[in-house]
């Protein structure tokens, strides 16, 4: 028996400033076991190498990707690694979270220096046994040659001896140049791929624990509404139940804190709902009852009327410069309330036994729930533990937590182990929305169509006196910084209906408002609508915010944007499109997001009786030098976009009286296979850090459309959804 | 009340409400969670299973009203020939994303290569519509189909 305790601490300069610790607590194995090398990795004597993964799996490919860097910065022989899913351990494996398409800029170089430190150790064991100089070997697929004398030894047959080695510091580590990568870009299918496709335990909502009851828990329909009383007594009667109590809401961060409501536990997921039809609850609704979208877009038009309550930018002077244009455009642009409908509903198992509770939770965002449940149980967060299962679908719901105190809390109170599942209204009427938004524009066009005036008002929501959470914009919008005359001013809405992030937060609604505006300014100056974007771009350069301290998630760079835009209009034809049939059309548009430069069009048809069809979708993006696993990167790219246009055509969440009026996909509609058009992508590679792709596709596809239609039909859409009611001839 | 039900099979015996939908049969009754739960009315076809061959929505089928058919879920599918194949295709194309939906498609997918063995895209369109993917992976679900009734799938790739 070895035991030993050693400490890996690496700084990485990635994603701005941030810190891997690749800590190893104490760590004991036998001979014959698997060897750990370091926190992400262990080594069996057969060879079989297992590698940790990380981050939750929500469908962006992460535990096949992370891996695949360890693996080919170890020389890992990829049919012989295994991944195995790590529980929530911050210490040990640095911040584990699936959001902002963050995980590529800050994990790449890391776990790169991760597998080249246990490469290291496998290659000073082997030249150990030999004797020889470790400059004098080198790895490859999962064996350690000496070329000179002829000789290998298998990995599994050092992993014991490379386990007892000083550990190398990660910082100064030999990467491989990757030229050389045999791993890296290649297409690798998901680890998970076979138990997907043969229905085996993966998601949440598929963990069993013994003796378990499932729980089903009625909140109030109204945001922040209290329970009065409730037949609990009655429903407790019912057949097939086992349990049924009132939960009291606690307090907790933001809107995640622990809800007032009624818990109902049975065997049987469907006895446990059904029982809900026989509640008799009296609520007291609060405040946010008198909330309404209608009411929220008769505010906004009042306010985008009037001078902005603040201001977010403001260059040179855009009121003189609009008197002098030759021609100004107003257009009042608007987009819904969203909810994220994740396929798999909000769940989450957990069991509290003796003080301390352990959880299967399927979220995006372990850490902070963790915290989340200590803080509503009032425990320490070291009685907290949290085990990640694969996830069905989050698109940043699932980076709120409130599932998770909720079951957590009835597991506590049943005195049984739970799990609590949602059904799809819950899901629907329970979400952290993307904000609704509302923007007042005006730009001004001189006599050759060039833009030289910009305002825009913005319309948006705030919550006990800060902005809504996801509802805010930058400074640094596009065309910020490329306009001499620009007003960039906001106002803000009190509203009670929770907020939060969903793929490409906030980007999901601008892109689509300005780069629809811009279109309309191109159109208005006579210009070709690509042309007129590169004309705004200018010479490539970098532009830097307004605190000049360098920003990469802002400081835009205008030649990217150029190269991706030019490239897609080669790739899809645009000089052509004058050839195209009547009422057939493409349209374009770019954003950069998350690090990503995309640009896209989208060409559709649109019928006499206003149907639109999407005949095709191409896609360019520069998410820098390096794309880690092509199948993966290309099928997240397509879901984006596709993604972005199923939002648009069919979805919204409207707010009557305090609460969401929509229930299920027959009002929310998400994109079905009838409606999909073949979608191109292509990737270009350029000299800078690879980033992410969860996101950054998404936001140009939405406006590219509706451009699209604009050219078909002559149309010009400012609201989403779509009304295709407005597009008949 | 007890019924007796065909599972990929195996005959079970289950003691239920005659109303309970056969997805909480198979997911708590008898702890196949293979079948997915999504809406809970018919409209995404996660849960989707065969009743003789025929996919139907889990979610909207009573236990009372299978009567003798034989049920098949995704679970079975890898002793089906046609269900083997396109699990195969599914693998190799590399479809799904988050992964939650692919068992409906893919029972889904099986209904319809058995009555249409060479589909075009019209009969994928008819056949699919019902089953969601969130992640939208639909022009892979649909390059698997073709791939797997032998036809030939020009998949779009990384081009530059």
């Amino acid at each position: 028996m070895t035991t030993r305790r050693t400490f890996l601490k690496v700084s990485a300069a990635a994603g701005g400033g941030f810190m891997l610790r690749a800590t190893m607590p104490a760590v004991a194995w036998s001979q014959g076991q698997a060897a750990p090398l370091n926190a992400f990795i262990r080594i069996a004597p057969d060879g079989i190498i297992t590698i940790m993964s990380k981050n939750p799996e929500v469908g962006q490919g992460i535990k096949t990707m992370l891996p695949m860097v360890i693996a080919e910065e170890l020389d890992a022989d990829w049919k012989q690694v295994r991944i195995e899913q790590a529980v929530l351990n911050e210490a040990k494996y640095g911040r584990q979270f699936a959001g902002g398409s963050m995980a590529t800029p800050l994990n790449y170089d890391p776990l790169r220096r991760v597998g080249a430190a246990g490469r290291q150790m496998l290659v000073a064991a082997a030249a150990g046994t030999w004797n020889v100089s470790p400059t004098e070997c080198r790895a490859q697929a999962g064996v350690v040659h000496h070329d000179k004398s002829g000789r290998k030894i298998g990995y599994g047959a050092l992993a014991s001896k490379a386990a007892r080695l000083p550990v190398p510091d990660l910082a100064s580590v030999t990467l491989k140049d990757p030229k050389t990568f045999t791993i890296i870009g290649r297409r690798i299918p998901g680890v998970d791929n076979i138990k997907v496709v043969t229905g085996q335990k993966l998601f949440g909502i598929d963990v069993t624990v013994p003796d378990m009851l499932i729980a089903v828990f009625q909140k109030c329909p109204v945001f922040g509404g209290k329970l009065v009383s409730v037949n609990v007594d009655a429903i407790k009667k019912l057949p097939g139940i086992h349990d049924a109590f009132i939960v009291r809401g606690q307090p907790g961060p933001d809107k995640q804190a622990l809800s007032d409501g009624v818990a109902i536990l049975a065997k049987n997921w469907w006895v446990a709902n059904r029982a809900r039809e026989k509640l008799d609850i009296v609520w007291d609704e609060g405040p946010v009852a008198a909330q309404s979208t209608q009411g929220f877009a008769e505010q906004a038009a009042k306010l985008g009327q009037g001078t902005p309550a603040s201001w977010l930018r403001r260059d040179g002077d855009a009121a003189s410069a609009m008197k002098g244009a030759a021609k100004v455009v107003e257009a009042a642009y608007s987009y819904p309330f969203l909810s994220h409908i994740d396929l798999e509903p909000q769940n989450c198992t957990a069991h509290f036994k003796d003080g301390k509770v352990v959880l299967w939770a399927p979220t995006q965002n372990p850490g902070p729930g963790q915290q989340l449940v200590a803080k509503t149980l009032g425990i320490p967060e070291s009685d907290v533990t949290v085990n990640m299962t694969r996830i069905g679908g989050g698109f940043g719901r699932r980076l709120r937590n409130d599932f998770m105190a909720e079951a957590a809390w009835i597991s506590r109170q049943a005195g049984v182990p739970v799990k609590l599942l949602w059904n799809r209204a819950d899901d629907m009427q329970h979400d952290f929305y993307r904000p609704a938004g509302f923007h007042f524009f005006k730009g001004g066009l001189d006599d050759k169509g060039a833009l030289v005036s910009l305002t825009d008002h913005f319309v948006t929501f705030g919550q006990g006196g800060k902005l809504a959470d996801s509802a805010a914009m930058e400074h640094t919008e596009f065309p910020a910084a490329l306009v001499a005359n620009l007003d960039y001013g906001q106002s803000v809405m009190e509203l009670g209906v929770p907020t939060g992030p969903m793929r490409a937060p906030r980007s999901n609604a601008l892109g689509f408002v300005f780069q629809s505006f811009i279109d309309e300014l191109a159109h208005q100056g006579g210009q070709d609508p690509v042309a007129f974007r590169l004309t705004i771009l200018g010479e490539p350069r970098v532009l830097v915010n307004a605190t000049g301290r360098p920003d990469a998630l802002r400081d835009f760079n205008t030649g990217r944007m150029s190269n991706v835009l030019r490239r897609v209009a080669e790739v899809s034809g645009w000089a052509d499109r004058h050839t195209l049939p009547a009422r057939t059309a493409k349209g374009v548009a770019f954003y950069f997001s998350h690090l990503g430069y995309f640009a896209e069009v989208v060409q559709a048809t649109v019928s006499n009786a206003g149907e639109v069809k999407l005949d095709h979708v191409w896609i360019v993006g520069d998410v820098g030098s390096q794309i880690i696993n092509p199948s993966g990167a290309e099928n997240q790219v397509q879901g984006a976009a596709l993604d972005g246009l199923g939002a648009a055509l069919g979805q919204a969440v409207t707010i009557d009286r305090g609460r969401v009026q929509q229930a299920n996909f027959d009002t929310v509609k998400p994109l079905r296979i009838d409606q999909v058009p073949p979608v191109e992508v292509y990737f270009l590679h350029t000299d800078h850090p690879p980033t992410g792709l969860g996101e950054p596709a998404l936001p140009p596809v939405i406006p590219a459309l509706c451009n699209a239609i604009f050219a078909a039909t002559g149309k010009r859409i400012r609201s989403l959804p779509i009304d295709t009611s407005m597009l008949k001839v | 009340m007890a019924y007796k039900i065909k599972i990929n099979g195996t005959q079970r015996t289950v003691d239920v409400d005659g109303d309970m939908p056969l997805l909480w049969v198979l997911r708590d009754e008898l702890d196949m969670k293979g079948s997915k739960f999504g809406c809970g009315a018919g409209l995404c076809g996660a849960c989707t299973v065969h009743l003789d061959g025929t996919a139907v929505r889990g979610c909207q089928t009573p236990i009372s009203a299978v009567g003798t058919a034989h049920v098949s879920t995704i679970e079975g599918m890898a002793a089906d020939p046609v269900g083997r194949r396109l699990q195969a295709a599914w693998m190799e194309l590399d479809v799904p994303q988050c992964g939650y939906c692919q068992a409906g498609q893919i029972m889904s997918a099986t209904a319809l290569l058995r009555q249409t063995p060479h589909p075009n895209d019209s009969d994928i369109d008819a056949a699919m519509a019902g089953n969601v993917c969130r992640c939208c992976s639909y022009t892979r679900i649909r390059a698997a189909i073709k791939q797997a009734a032998g036809e030939h799938a020009a998949e779009k790739g990384e081009r530059a």
